[in-house]
Order: C-alpha cells, then structure tokens, then sequence
C-alpha cells in the first residue's frame, strides 16, 4: 500500500484545489497566487537540474520561458481563437480542451530546442565562461522577440484569455488550475525519476569532477545535451502556464529579474535539493505576497531577509539533503521505486 | 560616409569607456576572490548618486553656503564620490562577503548574496528618494569642436582620457607596485598566500577600494555625459558589463579594458547601422560567436586542472 500513498495524496491535493476553485471557496487572488506558486516551483526545480544537481552557473533560465510562453502562446491562439495576428481560428474553438495542453508541450519542446543554444558552447567552456553564455543567450531570445513584429514586439501578444474561455464553454472547470497542478507534477515526477537514474548520476558525477567522470565512461556531453534540453523544455512549460493565465506576454517580462528570481529559489532552497526547490518556491511566493502592503520597500526587505539567511544557513534550506534526509520518518509513510 | 564613420568610432571610444571602467572593477574582484561581484554595477549607480549629492551640495543649493564655481567643484566631486563610493563597496565586502567566506561555503552562495547586495542598494535607493529621476548639475563649460563634420565635445575627450589614464594607473598598480604583486599572488594562490606573512584581507579590502572608485568614476563620468540618474541606472550597464569582463578573459585586466571598448563599438556601430532595437540581438550574437572561438575570453588562459 505505501506505494500508493504519494499519488493518492497528490491526486487527492489536485482534486480539493480544483474544487475549491471551482465553487468560490478560494477567491481569484488566492488562486492567482497558487498559480503563480506553482509556476515558480517549475522554475526552481528545473533550474535545480543545471544550477544545482550539474553544479553549473546558468543566470538565463528567464530567456527559455520566453520561447515556451510565445510559441504556446502562438500555438492556441493561432489555432483556436481569432485574433488580429492570424485572423480566423484554424480549428473549432472547443478543441482547445485537448488542444491547450498540447501546445504548451509544443511550447516546451521549442524551448528544449531553444537550450542547445547553450548546450553546444557547454561542451566546451564551463563555470563562469558559462554562465556569460547563457546570460547572452537570455538577452538575445528576448530582443528576438522584441524585433518579431508579426507578434507584437515590444507591444507584448494576448489573445489566449479567448482560448481560457473556448475551454470554458465547453466544460466550465477552472482549467488553469487544473493544468499548472498536473505539470507542476509532471516536472517534479520527472525531474525525480530523472535525477535518481543512471542519467542523473551522470549529472552528479559531472558536478563533482568532469574530468573524473570522463574517464568513467561517463559520456558528459550527451549527460550535458539531455540536462540542458530537460531543464530548458521545462521552464518552457512554465513559461506557456504562465502566458496563458495572465493572458498576456510581452518580452520585457522574461529578463535578468526573473532569471535572477529562479536563481535566488535554487540557492535558497538549498544546491542540489529537489524538496529543497520546491520549498524554497513556496517560500518566496509567500514571503512575496505577505509583504505585498510594504510597497517597494518588499524589494529592500526580501533580499536583506536572504542575506542574513545566508549568513546563518551558508547552504540554504536544505543544503544538497533531501526533506527526507532530514525527516527520515517520513519514509515509513511511502516507498518510491 | 567616413565622417559618419569617425563621428560613430568616437562615441564608441566614449561609450566603450564607461563599460571599460566597469568592467575593470568586476575584473579586480575577480582576479583576486573568484567573486563575480555582482553588485557592482549598483555601486556605479551609487556613485552617481552620491556625486549628485555632493556637487549640489557644493554648488551651495542646500544650506546658506556660498556656491563654488564650478570647475573647483568638480575638482572636490571627484575625489569625495571616489572616496565615499569606495567605502560603500568596501561596507559590503565587510557585512556580507567577509562572513560567509569565512564560513568557507561555496562561491555560488557568495555570488547569490552579492545579487541580493545589488538588489538592496537599488530597491533601497527608490525608496528613499522616490522615482522622481535626478538631473545632474552642468559642471563643465561645454565646448564643441568641429573637424570638417565631425563634432567632438571636451566631455567626450575627458571621458576617453580618463578611461586610458585610470588603466594605465591600474596596469602600474597591479604590475610594478607591492600591493599589486600581493594581488596577483592572492590570485594565483590562496592558500600559500598568508603562509608568505601577506594579509590577505588588507590585499581583498583594497582591490575592492580599488574597484569602488573606478565604478565612482564611471558614474561621475556618466551621470555628466547623460545627465539623468535614476535607481535601475547600474543594472542593465553593470550585467553588459560583466559580460565585456569575461569576453576579454575575466581575470585579466587588459581584458577587462579590450572587451569593455569592443562591447561599446559593437553597440554604437549597430545602431548606427541597424534599427536600435537590434541592438542588443546583434551585440551578444558576435559576442556568443567570440565565447564559442575562444571559449576562456581573448586573454584568458584555460586553466588546467589535475585530478
């Protein structure tokens, strides 16, 4: 039975939010903000793949979401809304229900794409050197977007609060809710079977000395190739969710801060913790919120709050130690294979 | 065609310069600690803060004291930014670095901090003084010369000769001086370092008042020639910045200086050129092609490493 535990829990979460979503009980803001909850725990956690588990500096995880949040964002309205960029929907509206999903995978496998950019110059250069590289790979995705004219530039491109609404004539649930749960689960399931594979040892190995690993017959260059791609499809998801329920993207949104923003939850949660991520996520989204009333001084208060945790906790929350690690009890109440 | 040119090559002299002066701080740092120290572009925010503060203030706009002239007071201007901007750098380094690499953590975390240090100073710096942008007095008498249709202002000659002069003075600093042989023996190694009876932190405090004060006057510099300051003024200079350090080979200060002044003609000669919007696009594609042609920078050297 223990096997069974975590799914049923999960399932469990999934279907009370969904309908407390769907009968009132939470107001919009508190189901905004989940959202943008679990939005910020796929950015940490696949960020964690790169910046913690592979022990590299990448500070351009924002451009990778970008490309996820325009090409989803392009997709389904394209194909089921009608819109001054492409003029009539290609499909019947109320395909979207299936359709939507999709083309945030779409989105996502065109930022799994995007992260060869990255990857190929990680074959040969790493560290800091790196680091330049994925920053300029951030600043060149967005002025791309930014000169697209065709949708939008700078002007930013909506349309998908119509494809929400297609969704919702068909079968009137709260469908961004129930589709950021399912791929805020998706990415940590996959990212938890990922990292406990052959595959993700290799990104340890990687992490603890390449050169060693090499001679181990580890093929570091394909372990860097599948880490980059995973990490960077991922954030592409979160970037599609976050497109479609703001219902509006524009590239000035997906700059240095909110690289920055993933980067300070994988440090904070702890180098190398999967828990550790998803903590951390939850953490600065609550910590976001609750000093909302402080106006501009929440943005003097939270770095200064993660300043002098670092100097308490140099290694985070978690360090690189699991929340089972540090709660060993917890394993008696599931069994993962 | 070749007026256009030469008028195009002087501003990138001009914009290059504020990048290289920039970037050679970030360089500094790094050279000794390892530290991408990413709240220096903030400090080049600072000290145009506080070059404001101090040339209004002798300008005599805030109390009863009769105004200097303005060439004295940019004569005082200069050396108290530096000084004052030099000690903000040196308080972070104090307060937040010293501690945790004390602790001895992993450099990353260090980084982090430094990332949340430049936060505080910008988010700091709106909520004291507002949004409201800050226009920086006129200090110098401005004087246009003009060879043929090429216009060069004394401002823009100021800037150039400075930013060669402080890397001369820097290049003598770290090559022929005894501080600058503790600096490059603390970059070489760090650990035999305190073993030779050097303190290593009367060496890191002064680099990073080194650094502190060229990022000062890169701002005194800056805020003269565009004279709007505001908060987020350091963020965007201070990463593109960073970026020139490291395409010059970080660690390497002639580096620092070349990859500061090819990040500034690219700019200039794309907007030139192009529509300013590509700006951006084209700098860091022929930025991404030089890191993939020399993955170390042009004057880094790859760094062996034994196992």
């Amino acid at each position: 039975m223990q096997r069974y535990n975590v799914p049923v829990l999960v399932c469990l979460a999934g279907l009370a939010l969904c309908l407390a979503s769907q009968y009132g009980w939470l107001d919009l803001y508190v189901q905004t903000t989940i959202m943008f909850l679990f939005i910020n725990v796929i950015m940490s956690t696949s960020l964690n793949l790169i910046n913690g588990n592979m022990g590299e500096f990448a500070c351009g995880h924002a451009g990778f979401m970008c490309v996820g949040a325009y090409v989803s964002s392009i997709v389904s309205v394209a194909l089921f809304a009608k819109s001054s960029y492409f003029g009539e929907p290609l499909l019947d509206p109320s395909w979207a229900v299936v359709g939507m999903p999709l083309s945030l995978l779409a989105g996502g496998a065109v930022a799994a794409v995007t992260g060869l950019l990255v990857a190929f110059p990680s074959f040969r250069t790493r560290g800091d050197y790196l680091a330049i590289v994925t920053l300029a790979a951030n600043y060149i995705i967005m002025s791309v977007f930014v000169n697209l004219d065709t949708v939008g530039g700078p002007r930013g491109f909506m349309g998908m609060k119509k494809v929400v609404s297609a969704m919702n004539d068909v079968l009137d649930i709260p469908w961004m809710m129930l589709w950021t749960f399912a791929f805020t689960v998706f990415t940590v399931f996959i990212l938890r079977r990922f990292l406990w594979s052959s595959l993700g040892k290799g990104v340890m190995a990687v992490h603890q000395d390449e050169i060693a690993a090499e001679i181990m017959s580890v093929n570091t260059n394909r372990i860097k190739l599948v880490a980059f791609m995973l990490s960077s499809g991922l954030a592409g998801i979160a970037g599609g969710l976050l497109a479609h329920i703001m219902g509006y993207v524009n590239p000035s949104a997906f700059g240095i801060l909110k690289s920055t923003e993933a980067m300070v939850m994988v440090y904070l949660g702890g180098m190398g913790s999967l828990t550790g991520a998803v903590l951390s996520a939850v953490l600065m989204t609550g910590l976001g919120e609750v000093l909302r009333p402080l106006g501009i001084l929440k943005w003097v208060v939270i770095p200064l709050l993660l300043v002098l945790l670092m100097q308490f906790r140099p290694a985070g929350i978690m360090g690189n130690r699991e929340l089972a690690d540090v709660f060993p009890r917890l394993r008696r109440f599931y069994k993962f294979k | 065609m070749f007026d256009t040119l030469l008028q195009n090559i002087l501003n990138a002299l001009q914009w290059g310069s504020f990048y290289a002066l920039i970037a050679l701080g970030y360089c500094l740092v790094y050279g000794v600690l390892l530290l991408i120290n990413f709240a220096h572009g903030d400090i080049f925010m600072v000290g145009a803060y506080i070059a404001f503060f101090v040339s209004t203030f002798l300008l005599g706009q805030y109390l009863d004291i009769p105004g200097l002239p303005s060439w004295l007071v940019l004569a005082l201007t200069v050396p108290a930014t530096m000084l004052l901007t030099s000690g903000v750098g040196v308080f972070l380094e104090r307060v937040a670095y010293r501690p945790l690499r004390r602790k001895g953590v992993n450099r990353l975390y260090v980084v982090i901090t430094a990332l949340m240090c430049g936060l505080i100073l910008e988010n700091g710096n709106l909520a004291l003084l507002g949004a409201s942008r800050k226009s920086f007095p006129e200090l110098l008498d401005k004087a246009i010369w003009t060879f043929g249709s090429v216009s060069v202002t004394n401002l823009k000659i100021l800037v150039i000769v400075s930013a060669f002069g402080v890397f001369w003075l820097l290049n003598t600093i770290v090559t022929k001086t005894k501080i600058g042989m503790a600096m490059r023996a603390l970059s070489w190694d760090r650990f035999a370092v305190p073993l030779m009876g050097i303190p290593p932190d009367t060496v890191i405090v002064f680099t990073f008042i080194l650094g502190s004060s060229m990022a000062a006057l890169a701002g005194i510099l800056f805020a003269m020639s565009y004279p709007v300051l505001d908060p987020y003024m350091g963020a965007s200079i201070g990463w593109k910045a960073f970026i020139a350090a490291v395409v010059g080979g970080i660690g390497d200060i002639r580096g620092a200086f070349v990859g500061g002044f090819i990040l500034g003609f690219v700019e200039i000669m794309v907007v030139a050129f192009f529509p300013s919007s590509y700006r951006d696009l084209f700098a860091f594609t022929i930025l991404l092609i030089i890191m993939t042609w020399k993955p170390t920078g042009l004057f880094g050297v790859a760094k062996t490493t034994k196992i």
